[in-house]
């Protein structure tokens, strides 16, 4: 009911200048997200060609985020203009850092960007991160030199700051995300189709007496009012008769729901003015999807499963409310009602009725894992909108970076791709083969910046001997080594802006981000994620 | 020439050389996926003179990238002016530019960044250039907001394939687009692969809300800001044109759903969903925008170097989706031999001979494979209804009421049907549904 109060005392004015420029992004992430990116510390340590650090700013920038610093300590080159967008011809002789925040900062009078020059080796670099301010995140674009590399990491686990390792080389380009721990998400946006749980196969009484209500004398209704009656409450008839009919059991297998699917179709009217119903359509089309129990899916399960390494993390309002859920599913067999109904023919309402159902119970269910929530040493202070939240998507919940299932060893991995590369030779183009070349011969001369074909084969096999004669990593390598550590502006125009969009995600909680390192191949335009 | 002069001139000439070292490198050196034709000297003398056309929402991306990638001849078409919803993505346009011709701003922004680089601007609508405009470029990548400036386009690009009788009358297409973390990117070799046309139908209009449910049983929020913007507005005409973009407008919109949707106890009406819903507005950000603007000049860099394989002729369609980690599935979408534009054969069309021939031409706007607002059509020997002329349509209109079996229409049956947003002909034949008892 606070919805219609709103309503009626709300004068309505336009949006602010603000909420009118980024319109557009609040329809993806809302305020929350929008408040996340705002108050958002970012570090780019720049090196080698330097372009796609700065493209990935460019998509940061625009949507606001709060703060950056480009640390780099190189001088523009002609070089550096024939790949970098946002230095000009005056810049040649400068620091890159310098002009490169100074035209980023032009894109967004709200950020605040600032830049070091004197970054060029460790001790340089530890200087920097000694600083009292804590950074959000941390970019880096390889080559980097090792100390370098070091002294980031020691930062990010101190801190528990999210790395991400960018490298972009030629047609080929690769970015790895570190995160301090299991990050958990759930605000992940599914589908809306996804997200519908009618609760059909075990309806609450509320339910079953409303549809009992409606449908008590089915046959008799006239034309308009048996065509408005709501396909929930269709499905909920036929499914009730069916039963008897089946001793008591529900249709479940796909031969049973086309049977129950003609049960709906002889029991539509032809004889009206249409010649058909709309709403025993949408029931009809409703079966194979709607009349099914939703199980707990795998992602859930590995969040009910968890077992807390990190004594700190196990106290998060996250993982209160988990340990809520799973005592409310324990004791209930069921999750929370989601609420949400999908439109459907029906009178206005009737419509409202259904819908205000569905939506009280989902608000009993919420009561219930809040006052669980309540009893949960930490869990005092969670609010009802988080529970609310968790409740609503707790089917759709997701953990990366599951610190408690130990990712495959490299060499488990690089088994697994060849096998999958063994099967897709079979299978023919439509199923691609692993970029996992890629991400290797790229990760070779991370600190040397031209290696040979050979040099980056041999390298490769080093490490990783059941690729020896693999003619995949040999092209790979040819490709790679004829850009002699050169960037493409296209490339790292596409990896900076998937690395954007990943940012986003971790920084909003908003959305699901990768699992952990992302390969890109330019010349076949396809990605492949792999954990790494 | 002086030797000061010579000199300066072999200065400039060295660092333009340096300044493309990356680039000249790739393009230098063959790898294992290059064209061994590319790095001859003719191959690499066409590339300076190649000249490429931009158009669409992705314009600033485009242009950029473009430039980036040494193109130094672009035009670029867009009709459009700047508008505050667009600085959260289209980086070259500014508070105060606001108002300003997109193409103007944007190509002059990168001449002056970019050195060497021609960029024309048009501030028009694609549809307002003829075939010697369009044959004049090598290449053309969009990233229109329109599905009927996309069919348009395509539409003049194959025409101008199928008449000319040299491969360079193949100018291929590049589109591109998003919706908030998702996008795609394909690349059109036209009357050889699979075109916009033929792709039709990966691009579903919304099933459109019943205007019966918006008129009498609404039961969404956005059922009322419909009811609001088509039944109220018309019946109120609160100021002479609706302008979607004008605040008072939008707000009296706004509270007349807010209103109604009191009435009927639903809740959830915002000025944000008002404008969304009345707007049909898509999601954007900056970060999808660059990665599909730059896949698609990825793709042009490769088609006009020969560099790397392009997508065209074997997988020609990359699908990006950043909601859950990043998938991308890059495939293979097949010409159609019926396709309207660049098919040759007619495609059948399901109908039930008892329905009219209003609801037939109706159906055309909501047909995945059709999409058709204004539908004009024909069939051997006789106009069955034309929109346009007013005399012919007066003279067409009672045959909507009639049914195509009491229009003589046969199973089989070819028809023509044309609609003035496309400059071709759509040949379908009927297929009679079985009738049902």
């Amino acid at each position: 009911m606070t919805e219609e109060l709103e309503q009626t005392t709300l004068i309505p004015q336009g949006p602010s200048d603000k909420e009118k420029k980024y319109d557009r992004q609040l329809r993806l992430w809302a305020a929350s997200g929008q408040a996340a990116l705002e108050s958002a510390n970012l570090l780019l340590i720049n090196s080698g060609a330097g372009t796609v650090g700065i493209e990935t700013l460019k998509n940061l920038v625009l949507p606001g985020i709060g703060k950056f610093t480009i640390a780099d300590g190189a001088v523009v080159q002609d070089v550096d203009l024939g790949v970098n967008f946002f230095l000009d011809e005056s810049c040649l002789g400068k620091s890159r850092a310098q002009c490169c925040t100074e035209l980023l900062l032009e894109l967004n009078p709200e950020v605040d960007g600032v830049w070091n020059s004197a970054v060029t080796d460790a001790t340089s670099l530890q200087e920097l991160l000694n600083a009292p301010e804590t950074f959000t995140m941390i970019m880096y674009s390889h080559p980097l030199q090792p100390g370098m590399l070091e002294a980031i990491e020691a930062y990010g686990r101190q801190h528990r700051t999210p790395l991400i390792a960018i490298h972009s080389v030629g047609f080929y380009s690769y970015f790895r995300i570190t995160l301090p721990g299991t990050f958990p998400t759930v605000d992940t946006h599914p589908d809306q189709t996804a997200t519908t749980d009618l609760r059909l196969l075990s309806p609450w009484p509320e339910l079953s007496e409303f549809a009992n209500e409606m449908t008590k004398d089915i046959d008799n209704l006239d034309h308009h009012d048996h065509g408005h009656i709501p396909m929930v409450v269709i499905l909920l008839y036929y499914l009730d008769i069916w039963k008897k009919e089946h001793g008591g059991a529900y249709p479940t297998s796909y031969g049973e729901k086309t049977e129950f699917r003609q049960l709906i179709s002889k029991a539509t009217r032809r004889d009206n003015p249409e010649g058909g119903e709309e709403n025993f359509d949408e029931a009809f089309a409703a079966v194979m999807q709607h009349v099914t129990l939703q199980p707990v899916p795998s992602s859930l399960k590995q969040v009910f499963d968890y077992e807390h390494t990190d004594e700190q993390d196990s106290k998060s309002s996250f993982w209160i409310i988990a340990e809520a859920l799973k005592q409310f599913y324990a004791e209930n067999e069921r999750l929370p009602v989601a609420g949400g109904l999908p439109d459907m023919k029906a009178q206005s309402s009737v419509y409202i009725q259904l819908q205000n159902i569905y939506k009280d119970k989902a608000r009993q269910d919420v009561n219930d894992v809040l006052s669980r929530v309540r009893k949960i040493s930490g869990g005092e202070n969670i609010g009802l909108e988080e529970v609310e939240l968790f409740c609503k998507n707790a089917r759709f919940v997701k953990l990366i970076n599951n610190t408690g299932e130990a990712p495959p060893s490299m060499e488990q991995i690089i088994e697994r791709e060849l096998s999958n590369d063994e099967i897709a030779a079979i299978a023919g183009p439509e199923m691609p083969t692993s970029l996992i070349p890629i991400y290797l011969a790229l990760s070779v001369p991370s600190h040397a910046s031209a290696a040979s074909a050979d040099e980056i084969v041999t390298a490769v096999c080093q490490k990783a001997p059941a690729l020896e004669g693999n003619e995949r990593l040999t092209q790979v390598a040819q490709e790679l080594a004829r850009a002699a550590g050169g960037e493409l502006h296209n490339i790292s125009a596409v990896t900076g802006g998937m690395v954007a969009q990943e940012v986003i995600k971790i920084i909003t909680n908003q959305y699901v981000p990768i699992d952990n390192t992302c390969v890109f191949d330019g010349i076949e335009s396809r990605c492949q994620v792999l954990r790494l | 020439m002086s030797v000061e002069t010579r000199r300066a001139a072999d200065v400039a000439a060295d660092s333009e050389t340096a300044r493309w070292k990356y680039l000249e490198q790739i393009r230098r050196t063959p790898g294992p996926f290059t064209n061994p034709e590319a790095v001859e000297d003719e191959f690499l003398a066409q590339f300076e003179r190649f000249k490429i056309l931009g158009a669409g929402g992705l314009g600033c991306e485009i242009l950029k990238n473009l430039a980036m990638s040494k193109f130094k001849d672009i035009h670029v078409i867009d009709m459009d002016t700047i508008d505050i919803s667009n600085l959260n993505r289209q980086f070259l346009f500014r508070k105060s530019d606001v108002g300003k011709f997109k193409a103007e701003v944007a190509a002059k922004f990168v001449e002056q960044r970019v050195k060497g680089v021609k960029i024309t601007a048009h501030n028009k609508r694609i549809q307002d250039f003829d075939d010697e405009f369009y044959k004049q470029f090598q290449l053309v990548i969009c990233g229109l907001d329109s599905i009927e400036a996309r069919r348009w386009i395509n539409a003049m690009l194959v025409s101008i394939a199928e008449e000319s009788e040299d491969p360079d009358g193949v100018k291929p297409l590049i589109d591109g687009g998003t919706e908030g973390f998702k996008g795609q990117a394909r690349v059109i070799f036209p009357s050889f692969t699979s075109c916009i046309e033929c792709q039709l139908d990966m691009h579903a209009p919304r099933a459109a809300v019943p205007l019966c449910t918006i008129a009498s049983i609404p039961r969404q929020p956005e059922h009322c800001v419909e009811w609001a913007h088509v039944i109220a507005w018309e019946q109120e005409k609160p100021f002479p044109k609706l302008d979607k973009d004008d605040p008072e407008h939008v707000t009296w919109i706004y509270q007349k759903a807010l209103k109604r949707a009191e009435e009927f106890n639903i809740p959830g009406i915002t000025y944000s969903l008002t404008q969304g819903t009345i707007k049909n507005i898509i999601p954007a950000i900056a970060s999808t925008n660059a990665i599909i603007a730059a896949a698609c000049c990825n793709e042009a860099f490769k088609i006009a170097t020969t560099t790397a394989t392009c997508l065209g002729f074997e997988n020609n369609y990359m699908m990006y989706s950043g909601n859950d980690s990043i998938y991308t599935y890059t495939f293979k979408h097949e010409k159609k031999e019926d396709c309207p534009v660049c098919g040759r054969e007619a495609r059948p069309l399901d109908v039930d001979p008892n329905m009219t021939l209003q609801d037939l031409l109706d159906s055309f706007a909501v047909r995945p494979e059709a999409q058709l607002k204004k539908p004009s059509i024909r069939a051997e020997g006789k106009t069955l209804y034309m929109q346009v002329p007013q005399s012919l349509e007066e003279q067409t209109r009672p045959n909507l009421n009639k049914s195509l079996k009491d229009l003589g229409l046969e199973n089989g049956q070819e028809v023509v049907v044309t609609d003035p947003a496309f400059p071709l002909e759509f040949n379908f034949f009927f297929r009679f549904k079985e009738e049902s008892s």
